[in-house]
């Protein structure tokens, strides 16, 4: 098996661990999220609703814990999103020059940066649910060692194929925007309903209409939809809505993502194989 | 007489309307440094790029090494190295991490990459630079990264597109001795250089294009030649008078205008020609204001078939406002 995407792997990993700027931002974002917004709202809105109960023998999730996951899914969308950015420099530059005139084949490119894109994706995640335990997210609560570990399982099956697909989508757009000033605004532009169109900060159920049926194609949701099943189990109380999540939700999620991430990826190939890098 | 190296048969490119590279063919032999030679815009960057696959062929048919350059790009990707016009170096990266990743993105195996890095570091100069990031060296110690890169592979043909862009003088010498050296080891460069002393130095052969055409190939010397032996620049109080005195004599090839007065080509050697031009113009009571004797350089070839200067183009090109980055 050829393994130069590796090669790509491994400068896209010093770049992320060299600039410092860049590390520090990516780690300590997210986390303060969690404490600022996730803090605020959730003590306004626990004291709103306090303890509506649930169905009997149905736990009830606090909001911190119920939008620890909607954060873990913002940080790894602009993550990836934006890693479109440093490789519309990488052909700005030229680095992509000196990758595409080499014998590597175009999909090594691919695949070398969205592990890159998984890896960073990974890290911030485990940042979160870290940080986000000490702050008092319930995550796995009332889980055994051996389910718990299972469910990390899942989650990292979630997140490899969100993160990947997102990736795709970025090189996608970054390969075709000539200006960095168009992209930045375009995956800001995107990511402002692919965030607010999905169940991340608050349940679908009684959105419009409209943003509904956003959210019903949005890979954000389905995304956490499985975060939300690992993490607080198949049946849980939040927000005023009860939630269960079968296996046949979960096998939709993983087929709904699995399509995205290859779609997104076949896009990807067929525009950096088009791509004029000159 | 063994293939040439690269081969080139009726290649064209044009970009929409505009054509860049308009009908060439030409052929370099294996060890040659081969110069393209003209000024910015001429299509040297554009033939270049459709070389190294960066640009896909449009017209005409291309070997290189022996493979079929739309063929077999992978084959033709693995026999060559390329500097780039512009520079393509993650700032990010060591000078010995540069060279390591684009070793390993041509899968050279570990040991045998390790040492050529080693040498390479060395051939440039740049041991004392090794864990040094890129973004720390100078714009010379650049470029010498790049052309260790390019040499990484054990490429069989070299690319260079103007490899002393910018780049001060000591520098350039130093560059052109590298090139020199990895062309002593067999190695067949092709040099792109709208700088004609350097054409004139390093190269065995010389093509010079202008406008996507090639209008003059062959050494220095026979470039040099073609345009008669040598040249005298004769100012006088009377052009007019002197040129149809002057294009009359049996030693003169061609009399044209420059910019302060004449330049008379000869078939004859110059210092022996001198007095009798000088009295032959005297006798006809017009006066010399200076006159000065030169051997033909490259740049005059240029002008020669060309009506133009290099050199008067790239600031004609400074002046509008359009001599950046070439097509």
């Amino acid at each position: 098996m050829r393994t130069e995407f590796l090669t790509i792997y491994w400068r896209d990993m010093k770049k992320f661990f060299r600039i410092k700027a860049m590390l520090f931002t990516s780690l300590v974002q997210p986390a303060l999220w969690l404490a600022i917004y996730g803090l605020s709202m959730s003590t306004n809105l626990d004291l709103i609703t306090p303890g509506i109960p649930g169905q009997l023998g149905v736990a009830s999730v606090n909001y911190l814990t119920f939008m620890a996951a909607g954060v873990i899914s913002m940080t790894i969308l602009f993550t990836c999103l934006y890693s479109g950015i440093s490789l519309q420099f990488d052909k700005y530059y030229g680095l992509m020059k000196e990758m595409v005139a080499s014998p590597l084949p175009r999909s090594h490119i691919l695949i070398g940066i969205s592990l890159s894109g998984v890896t960073k994706s990974l890290i911030q995640a485990v940042i979160i649910i870290v940080f986000g335990l000490v702050l008092g997210v319930r995550f796995f609560e009332g889980f055994t060692v051996w389910s718990t570990l299972l469910s990390l399982l899942g989650v990292l099956v979630f997140i490899v194929l969100f993160a990947m697909g997102l990736l795709f989508l970025s090189v996608v757009i970054s390969m075709r925007i000539e200006s960095h000033e168009g992209l930045q605004g375009i995956i800001t532009l995107l990511s402002l309903p692919l965030f607010f169109a999905s169940n991340a900060l608050y349940p679908i159920d009684s959105l419009p209409l409209a943003i509904k049926a956003i959210s019903y194609v949005n890979p954000l949701s389905y995304f956490i939809n499985g975060l939300r099943y690992f993490s607080l189990g198949s049946n849980f109380y939040s927000f005023g809505t009860y939630y269960t999540y079968s296996a046949y939700d979960m096998l939709l999620s993983l087929t709904f993502l699995l399509g995205f991430a290859i779609v997104m990826y076949l896009l990807a190939l067929r525009t950096i194989k088009k791509a004029k890098i000159v | 007489m063994e293939n040439p190296v690269i081969s080139v048969e009726g290649l064209s490119y044009k970009y929409g309307k505009v054509t860049a590279v308009d009908n060439i063919s030409f052929s370099v032999e294996k060890g040659q440094v081969f110069s393209f030679l003209g000024p910015n815009g001429a299509g040297k960057t554009t033939t270049i790029n459709i070389l190294t696959t960066l640009m896909p062929i449009q017209n005409g048919k291309v070997t290189i090494a022996g493979f079929d350059l739309e063929k077999q790009q992978d084959s033709v990707r693995k026999s060559i190295g390329i500097v780039f016009q512009r520079q393509t170096l993650d700032w990010n990266l060591s000078v010995w991490e540069t060279l390591e990743f684009h070793g390993r993105l041509y899968s050279i195996p570990k040991n045998d990459r390790r040492k050529r890095i080693d040498d390479l570091i060395n051939l440039v100069e740049l041991e004392e630079k090794r864990n040094e990031f890129v973004k720390n060296l100078s714009g010379g110690m650049k470029r010498r990264l790049e052309i260790a890169r390019g040499l990484l592979t054990r490429p069989k043909v070299l690319f260079l597109d103007e490899p002393t862009i910018g780049l001060d003088p000591y520098t350039r010498m130093k560059i052109g001795h590298y090139i020199r050296e990895v062309n002593g080891e067999g190695v067949t460069v092709f040099l792109t250089t709208h700088y004609m002393d350097e054409a004139d130095h390093l190269s065995d052969e010389i093509c010079i294009i202008d406008r996507g055409r090639i209008i003059a190939n062959g050494t220095s010397d026979s470039l040099k030649d073609s345009l008669g032996m040598d040249m005298i620049y004769l100012e006088t109080d009377d052009g007019e008078k002197t040129t149809r005195l002057v294009k009359d004599m049996k030693e003169v090839t061609a009399v044209r205008p420059s910019s302060r007065g004449l330049v008379v080509s000869l078939n004859d050697e110059g210092p022996r020609f001198m007095p009798k031009l000088v009295e032959r113009i005297r006798s006809e009571k017009i006066e010399i204001k200076s006159v000065n004797l030169k051997k033909p350089t490259l740049d005059d070839v240029f002008i020669h078939f060309t009506g133009r200067g290099l050199r008067e183009e790239e600031q004609e090109k400074k002046k509008t406002g359009n001599g950046g980055g070439e097509h």
